[in-house]
Formats: C-alpha cells, structure tokens, sequence
C-alpha cells in the first residue's frame, strides 16, 4: 500500500523528458553570481571585497542572525564585484560577484570530517559552517532546524517525493549519489538523536526503490516508504500526515508533530560536506519544459546564470512564453536571465504553449472541485471570493492563513479563476490586518 | 540569444486542467440525450421542437440581457443551453412553446442574471421557471396520453391521462407495468419519464467526473428508504420502485439537485442536501395536496445551501480545538 492524505490533484507528471537521463556536470561559468540572500531568513552579510582571492568553497557572506546561512564561492578566482545584481525573486538584491579563474582551487582549510567521533552539536556546527539550506526549495538553514529539533522530533524524514511535474533532480540524485543520500540520513539522524528515519519515494519513481533497497543499512536505520504520486505529495505537512498520520498543528512547525523533514539532495549535500569537505557549492537542476532543445539534469554551480544553464540544455528550441525557476505549480515566473541559480533551484522550466492560460471571463460554478482538492480542507472559493471583497475577517474565519499556496485549487478550476493567485493576496491583508 | 519579447510573468501555478466550464456543460447537454431519445419514441417528433426551442429561448434570453446590460456575452459557455433543456424536461410534452419561452426568459433573467449570473444564482433556474409557469395550471397539468400525435409547432390539443404518480398518490399501483415505468413508457413531463434512460446519463456524469454521487445516491436512498418502510396499498419492493420510477424524482436527483450554483460545495454538506430533498419529496408525495414534490423539495432545499456549507466546512488539516476561557460552571451565574 502506497501512504497518502486527503485532497490533491493528479497532474501529468511529464517527467518521461529527463527521467532517464543521467545528470551531467556543467562546466563552470565564467561568472557566478551569488546573492547574499539565498535562504529563508536575514540575508548573508559579505566578507571579501572587489579584487579579493576566493578560494572554491571559501566563504563570501556570513550567516547574519540565527536563521540565516554563509555563503561560499562556488568556483575559485576573483571578487570581481559586491553589488546589486537581478534575483530570481525579480528584485535586485547584493549580490557577490566571484570571476572564475577555471582551476577550482578548493580552500585549503576544508577537510574531510568523521561523523563517527563528533558530538550532536559538532554535527550541527559543521552543517551550520558549510551554510546548508533545504535543497527542496524552501532553503530552511538546515542546522537551525536540527536545532529545532533537538528533543521534540522522534521522527525524521527524508523527503523524495518530488511531486511537482517535469522536475527530475531529486529522483536522478537517488539513482546515481545513493551512497550520499544514505550516509547523508545517518548523519542527519546522528545529530538529532534519533535512531531510526524514513526515506520517503513516490510511486512514478520505480526504478528508485530497487537500488535504494539495495544499499541500505541492515540495522534497519533507514526505512524506504512508498508515496502515492499526486500532487502535493511532497508538501511537508502532507508528506508528514502521509507517513505518520500525524497532523502539523496549525500555525506551528513540523517539530510540534514531531518530525523533522529534510530532501533527499540536502541530505547528500550534508554527506559530501563529511566526505569532502566541500560546502554548499552545487546543486542538480532539471532543464526541461516545451521550449527546450535538449532537456537534461545538470549539476550547476550555484551562482550559474539561468541563461546559461539553459544554453547547456541546448538552448531554446522556440521563442519561449514563460520561464519558471522551479515546477510548474509553485515555480517562479523569470524574465531576466542573468538571474542566478540559486541553492535551492531543482529546475529551470521553459514553455512555448499556452501552458497555463487562464480563461476571458473567469467566474466560480461552484462545482466544489476546488474544496475537494485542497490537501488542507480549506474551502477555496470562499477564500478567494471573500478576499476579492476585501472581507479579511470572513477569509480569517475560512482559515486564510492556514493556505500552503500549493496551488492545487487553481489547477482543477474549470471555471479558471485565479484562485490561489488572490488567496495569497488575501492572506497578505490577514497578516497586515493582524499586525494593527 | 533568444527573443523574450513574448514572456509572460504571472504567479504560479502556471499549468491547468483542461476541464472548463463550456466542457462540463456539453457533458450535461451529452448525459442528458438518451431521455430525448426515450421521449421522442414516447411523445412524437415534438419532444425534439420543444427541446430545442426552449435551449435556443434560453441563449436568446441570456444574449440579450447581456447585451443590454452591457455585460461580458458568456453564452459560450453552453450553460445557458442546460437550463433550457432541463426547463423542456420538466414541462408537460403537450406544453405550447410560447409557454415554454416565457419559462426561458423567467429562468435566465430573472432567476439566473439577476442575481449576477452563472454561478451566483441561489435557486435552480429551470425549476424555478417551472414553479412559475405554474400560472398557466391547465396547460402545466395536461398529460397527453403515450404516443398521442401532437403538432410540432402549434399548440397541441390534448385530452389529459392520469400519470403514474396520480394513481400512486390514490393508493394504487400505476396502470404501467414497472418495466414501462423504468423504460418510461408512460405518460408525465417530457424528459422525466424514463429512469433508465436518466440513470444512464448520471452514470455517465459521474464517470466524467461532473457529479459527485453523494447528492443522487443520498436523494434516492433516502426515497427508497421511506417508501420501503411505508408501502400504501402493495407490496414493500414494488411500492419502493415504483416511487424511485415514477415522477421527476430521477430528472430532479441526478441532473436538477445536482446544479452546481444551487447546492452545496462541500461532499458532508451534499449528502445533507440529498437526504434533505430526499424527506420533502416523501413528506409532499405522501401528505401533500400536490401528487410530485421533486421540484419544490429541490427549491426549498436550494434556500438553505449556504446554511448547510457554513454547518459542514470541512475540519481544516491542523485543526487544533480553542482553548476554551475558564468559564464559570453553569448555574453559577444564573444566582
């Protein structure tokens, strides 16, 4: 039996394009560019200067504030600038310009570490110096929730759901850095004190679950979990009910359900960091979409521009319509280019259809498909249509706030309405209404 | 590099199902063709005219408002086309199509744009204009006999025949055989009389996923039930489905209290609705001066929807209960 929650939609998953293919390095650019607001929380705050050395690795922004991270130099070279530059958010925001000198000179100070001989804390510490944020896309520093964690959790969880359509990174780094994601697991579990954690796949990902099964620990640590596909199956608080039958209680943290998540991709980037040392410097992201020449996985320098990255894929097949940072439901529209992969980018999307076109005269039927899909039990129309009449207080009794913005709603409107689209802003007035 | 002149920059998500409301409708105008079918056999080419009179009345009507209200046109979208057939369904076949237009503009003017349109009408307009023909008491009360010949145009003169649910009502079994009640060889509105028929088209609604069957399976049950519990005047089983055969009850159940606008969003709050309609339906077919009570059963129930959805929103994933303010123990304050 397949674990799954209640609501949620069943997109076309279109993984076919990239899912059996093999990641590729991309050679590094000749430029990266890294923002020093690459995680959720304060921004980095920088500690080199234009014409400054940087080593690969070496750090160029530090964690400012509790919920924050450092930021390295994701080739070696030269600081070629520290200024404003476009953000795949769409603002421009301080950026860290590093000119690669193509030798990828590792900092020499980063060395291997040994899990087995450190303590819980150290563990976090060295997670916390190689600035590791949640790789599934939220880019949760992932010490402070290890942190978080200490004492609450007594369930960890890896998520390998990648549920949203086209993306295929996270499914190709459980096929081909097995090794790392388990490992990563152990440490991860090593360092919240827990002795048992599950690796969670979904179904579409077959070929997952045989050479997982293969490698994994006999102490029967780690445990493979098998998702129903459907979207949004790798939502933490769905993902988190799916397995445990536990529900995120609502405006508080997975810690107070007990469960600690992390992706697959951050748990083999905490692996390699043990391994080789090496911070937070890659990344995979599927290139893919219908305006695509040649969709492919490739392992990016963090820092890469997106034009670039989809120059390595062959380029633009067609004059594209839409650009995404990310899938299809929860993605980031992209008009500049010169925005940079970021660490937590799975995919650059491109489409030349008209994916995704609402309709001339949107309007609610009331069918309910709205309601049923929602993987929250909130009633969407209401939400949307009490917000377009600026009714905050009748959107904070629907439970406004409680919206993951999954987008699940508008995808199934056949009346195509903008639902999540003013659900958001909705949710926006609560909040300023709740500040007064 | 290439042209980006084109791109588009909107909030996710950026993908959508192709369902829309134009294909759901077309889906219910599809389900809704093997009554015609039944009833063109039953009543003559005539079942055909007023159908497609009363569709093409009812898109007249909504174009026009439209227009002079200054309104977007949306009869693309083919709901306009739905109300009309479902307002032939549930008029007496012999009904004269001048009666059947007035029922249009009522249903699409008054009923459904008044209130703003597709979606924000709170009654079912087909019925509605139904209950409001009801000025008309003679030619809403006429039931041509099986295969009576009637014009396709002009206004038919006909003798009336009893329907099932008058002899029902009388405490006897129907003339018809209950093969012909399922098959709906009998006399009653044009679209209502064959079960099978409609049951074949709500099968089809809900493999295409258009209804749930929360509303049609909580209404019939709900009839069976107490029509098995209450037999008048034979046996428990035929009484039961000879109640689920006869009358608007299938037409009402799958293709009228299913009406998206007019009933609830929520599956707990549908389930409410269908037993709702379920006991008016009995309470009038049973004590009622009237022999049907589909319609108004429907109609009354429509009135409480956004009672019955603000009764069963769902539990929210998360839910935590309040923490209740230590209140004084009750008597307490009453000293």
């Amino acid at each position: 039996m397949a674990y799954s929650f209640h609501g949620g939609i069943h997109p076309n998953d279109q993984k076919a394009a990239t899912n059996k293919k093999a990641i590729e390095p991309m050679p590094a650019p000749e430029k990266v560019y890294l923002p020093v607001s690459m995680h959720i929380g304060a921004p980095a705050k920088p500690v080199v200067k234009k014409g400054d050395h940087v080593y690969m690795g070496q750090l160029v922004a530090e964690a400012a504030g509790n919920v924050s991270a450092n930021i390295h130099a994701t080739v070696s070279g030269t600081v070629a600038d520290v200024a404003p530059h476009p953000h795949p958010n769409g603002t421009k925001v301080l950026t860290v310009i590093v000119e690669n000198d193509y030798k990828d000179e590792p900092d020499p100070s980063l060395q291997p570490l040994n899990a087995d001989g450190m303590t819980p804390q150290q563990i976090a510490e060295a997670i916390r110096e190689a600035g590791i944020v949640g790789h599934g896309g939220a880019t949760f520093p992932a010490h402070v929730k290890i942190q978080s964690a200490l004492g609450k959790v007594d369930t960890l969880i890896i998520n390998g759901a990648e549920c949203e359509p086209y993306i295929t990174s996270d499914h190709r780094v459980m096929l081909e850095q097995t090794q790392d994601v388990i490992d990563g697991v152990k440490i991860l579990l090593k360092a919240i004190g827990l002795h048992k954690g599950l690796l969670a796949v979904e179904e579409n990902k077959a070929d997952v679950f045989g050479v997982v099964q293969k490698l994994l620990p006999p102490d029967g640590s780690i445990e493979l979990r098998r998702l129903k596909t459907k979207y949004p199956q790798g939502a933490e608080k769905q993902l988190i009910y799916a397995l445990t039958g536990r529900q995120v209680p609502s405006g508080k943290l997975p810690a107070d359900a007990g469960c600690a998540v992390f992706n697959v991709d951050t748990a083999a980037t905490v692996a390699r960091k043990f391994k080789t040392g090496m911070n937070d410097v890659r990344r995979i992201v599927t290139v893919s979409g219908s305006a695509v020449a040649a969709p492919k996985n490739l392992e990016v320098r963090v820092g890469t521009p997106i034009g670039q990255v989809i120059e390595a894929a062959g380029g633009f097949k067609e004059d594209p319509n839409k650009i995404l940072m990310g899938g299809p439901m929860m993605g980031v529209a992209q008009f500049d280019l010169s925005a940079p992969i970021f660490k937590g980018t799975n995919a650059i999307l491109a489409f030349c259809g008209d994916e995704g076109k609402g309709a001339k005269n949107p309007s609610c039927i009331r069918c309910g498909r709205c309601v049923s899909a929602c993987p929250m039990n909130l009633m969407p129309t209401y939400l949307y249509l009490y917000g377009q009449k600026g009714n905050i207080e009748a959107c904070e009794k629907y439970d406004v706030l409680d919206c993951i913005e999954c987008g699940a709603c508008t995808y199934v409107c056949p009346g195509k309405l903008p639902l999540v689209q003013g659900i958001r802003s909705a949710k926006q007035l609560a909040l300023n209404a709740r500040r007064k | 590099m290439a042209d980006l002149s084109k791109i588009t920059v909107s909030s996710s998500p950026h993908i959508r199902h192709e369902d829309n409301t134009r294909q759901i409708m077309l889906d219910v105008v599809i389900a809704l063709m093997p009554a015609l079918a039944i009833a063109t056999y039953v009543f003559g080419p005539r079942a055909l005219t007023m159908t497609a009179v009363s569709a093409a009345g009812c898109v007249f009507f909504e174009w026009l408002y439209q227009t002079l209200m200054r309104r977007p046109i949306t009869v693309d979208d083919c709901s306009a086309v739905v109300t009309g057939v479902l307002l032939a369904y549930c008029l007496p076949p012999s009904s004269p199509l001048w009666m059947v237009l007035i029922g249009d503009a009522f249903a699409i003017v008054v009923v459904k744009q008044l209130f703003g349109g597709i979606g924000k009408n709170f009654m079912n307009p087909a019925l509605s204009a139904r209950a409001f023909l009801m000025s008309f008491p003679l030619l809403m009360t006429t039931w041509p006999p099986v295969r009576t010949k009637m014009p396709l145009f002009a206004s038919p003169d006909v003798v009336s025949a009893a329907t099932p649910l008058a002899n029902l009502k009388q405490g006897m079994m129907p003339d018809a055989t209950l093969t012909d009640l399922a098959l709906g060889m009998v006399s009653g509105s044009l679209g209502e009389i064959s079960a099978l028929a409609l049951l074949a088209g709500g099968l089809y609604l809900i493999s295409r996923k258009v209804i749930s069957p929360h509303i049609p399976l909580a209404y019939l049950g709900t009839v069976a039930l107490l029509s098995f519990a209450f037999p008048h005047g034979c046996g428990r089983v035929e009484f039961m489905l000879a109640q689920l055969c006869s009358g608007g009850l299938m037409l009402g159940a799958i293709f009228m209290a299913t009406d998206y606008s007019t009933s609830p969003v929520t599956k707990k709050g549908q389930i409410v609705f269908g037993v709702g309609c379920g006991l008016l339906t009995m309470f009038i077919r049973f004590f009622g001066n009237l022999p049907e009570g589909v319609s108004y059963s429907i109609l009354v129930m429509n009135s409480t929807v956004f009672l019955i959805e603000k009764m069963t929103k769902p539990r929210k994933y998360g839910y935590t209960a309040p923490q209740k303010a230590k209140k004084a123990p009750k008597g307490e304050a009453a000293k």
